[in-house]
């Protein structure tokens, strides 16, 4: 895995994390998002995995709960967002195993910058790739799952907000659990407990909207919960990634 | 103050303070539960509406307000053991986490037998078990991260960071819990009104919340004292401790 996986060396003029000293914080920043981008752009394989996961997942509800379009209809919400839950755990349980493997996150940690700015450019790189994707695409399995048409503008809205506040969970998650063999299953025990309040926000946004009610108080709530998120989880990112570490 | 904190961080001088909490507070505490059941099951007077049923709140509510003043202490002692090191905060954490689980476990299990009479099923998603049930997993998590690190003082600072995000997150969980159940479910059930609790059943109630407190902490400084003798098995002061008392 880490041997085909593109490192700074391949990529041109990009060996910022040395920290060449006119370069300030959000310049840094940039120069670690474009590197995390372009080497998670280089594997377009792994960008589908989210995708043909919840097509196969949402495939499976119907063939589970019968065809039936009121009954489908009523559940897409609850169904929409579940599996859009899983749909990122899967993927944050990888978020630093790559830089971990190879070294890379020991020179951040040695970087004139914090830790947990280097963290965030690969959680937003991983939002973007994962969770933006996932929310452009979900009007067609909202149609999939007869979900009122009413409902998929908010849906594709809470899915981006939300899905911003499940990366950046999972990867607190992610980076207390890096340097584990066998941290699959203890992602999962970790990061579902936290992520509740946003199934919640996510689903009652959508079905409000899918029955025709003002859906903008539970979008503010994801809004709210992703601005605190994008101030704390930073913190706990960057000291998980100290501690694992540390091993 | 910080004299205190200091001593308590010493492993020899929380020794001999486990020893003498122990031989103080462990009978008190035991005599309280056995009082407080006693209480509860005999004396106080049955409930109007649900007779004898109710007298488990005696055990449930206890171990339930515990459970959750559980997980702030296991937080708090996080944030000491990360902010100024001290190491005997790593251990308090780690003792914390199993009683806090089990106290959950236990309030959920006395809800789930009080609700087949009271509400007719076993379980019922209700905002309140539904947020016992994730601090239950949130427990979990911390008892799990802990396991799966091979050097222990690695485990318990991830261990912290993961209650101290937890502790941001449970009120939010709990406010989302709430809007979720008025949000899905009507309120066809309710408590009992527990403002209105008579003063026959609220004394045996406090006397219980307390003891179960008392019995928590006697759990823990047990647990704390049994996990220094595991780590300090190899200290002179331990050998010296044991052999002359």
């Amino acid at each position: 895995m880490p041997s085909n996986r593109p490192t700074s060396r391949d990529l041109p003029g990009d060996n910022a994390w040395e920290g060449a000293p006119s370069s300030g914080a959000l310049a840094y920043l940039g120069s670690q998002f474009n590197r995390h981008l372009r080497a998670s752009l280089r594997r377009p394989g792994e960008l589908l995995n989210p995708l043909v996961f919840f097509l196969m997942v949402v495939t499976l509800f119907p063939l589970g709960l019968g065809p039936a379009p009121e009954q489908l209809s009523a559940m897409a919400p609850g169904i929409l967002w579940v599996v859009a839950l899983l749909a990122n755990l899967t993927v944050s349980g990888r978020l630093f195993v790559a830089d971990f493997e190879d070294g890379s996150l020991e020179q951040m940690l040695l970087a004139r910058h914090s830790l947990a700015l280097t963290a965030m450019a690969e959680v937003m790189v991983h939002w973007l790739l994962s969770g933006v994707t996932l929310a452009l695409v979900s009007p067609l399995f909202a149609a999939m799952l007869n979900l009122p048409s009413a409902g998929i503008p908010v849906l594709m809205v809470s899915l981006l907000l939300g899905s911003l506040c499940l990366s950046l969970i999972g990867a607190i998650a992610a980076a207390l659990t890096v340097s584990l063999r066998r941290g699959g299953l203890l992602m999962s025990l970790l990061i579902i407990p936290l992520n509740v309040p946003i199934l919640i926000f996510g689903v009652a946004a959508v079905s409000e909207a899918a029955n025709g009610y003002n859906a903008s108080a539970w979008l503010a709530l994801l809004g709210a919960f992703a601005c605190g998120g994008l101030v704390l989880a930073p913190l706990a990112i960057g000291a998980g990634l100290r501690i694992s570490m540390d091993t | 103050m910080w004299s205190v904190i200091h001593k308590m961080g010493s492993p020899p001088w929380f020794y001999r303070f486990a020893g003498v909490f122990l031989r103080w507070c462990l009978p008190l505490a035991l005599a309280g539960l056995l009082v407080g059941a006693l209480w509860g099951l005999f004396i106080a007077p049955p409930d109007f509406r649900q007779g004898n049923s109710y007298r488990i709140i005696f055990i449930h509510v206890p171990a339930a307000v515990v459970a959750l003043a559980g997980y702030y202490l296991m937080a708090f002692a996080g944030l000491v053991s990360l902010v100024w090191k001290i190491k005997m905060a790593d251990t308090a954490m780690r003792a914390v986490a199993p009683v806090g689980g089990a106290l959950t476990f236990i309030a959920l299990a006395t809800g789930a037998i009080w609700g087949k009479p009271t509400w007719g099923a076993w379980w019922v998603w209700d905002a309140r078990v539904t947020s016992m049930l994730i601090l239950l997993f949130l427990y979990l998590g911390v008892i799990a991260l802990f396991e799966a690190y091979e050097n222990k003082a690695v485990a318990a600072r991830a261990c912290a960071v993961l209650a101290l995000v937890g502790t941001v997150n449970i009120p939010i969980i709990y406010k989302s819990v709430d809007w979720w159940y008025s949000l899905h479910q009507p309120a066809s059930i309710k408590f009992t009104g527990e403002s209105a609790i008579d003063s026959s059943m609220l004394y045996p109630l406090l006397l219980n919340i307390g003891a179960f407190y008392l019995t928590f902490a006697c759990v823990v400084v047990l647990n704390m004292r049994a996990a220094l003798m595991n780590i300090h098995r190899q200290s002179a002061w331990l050998t010296q401790e044991l052999t002359h008392p």
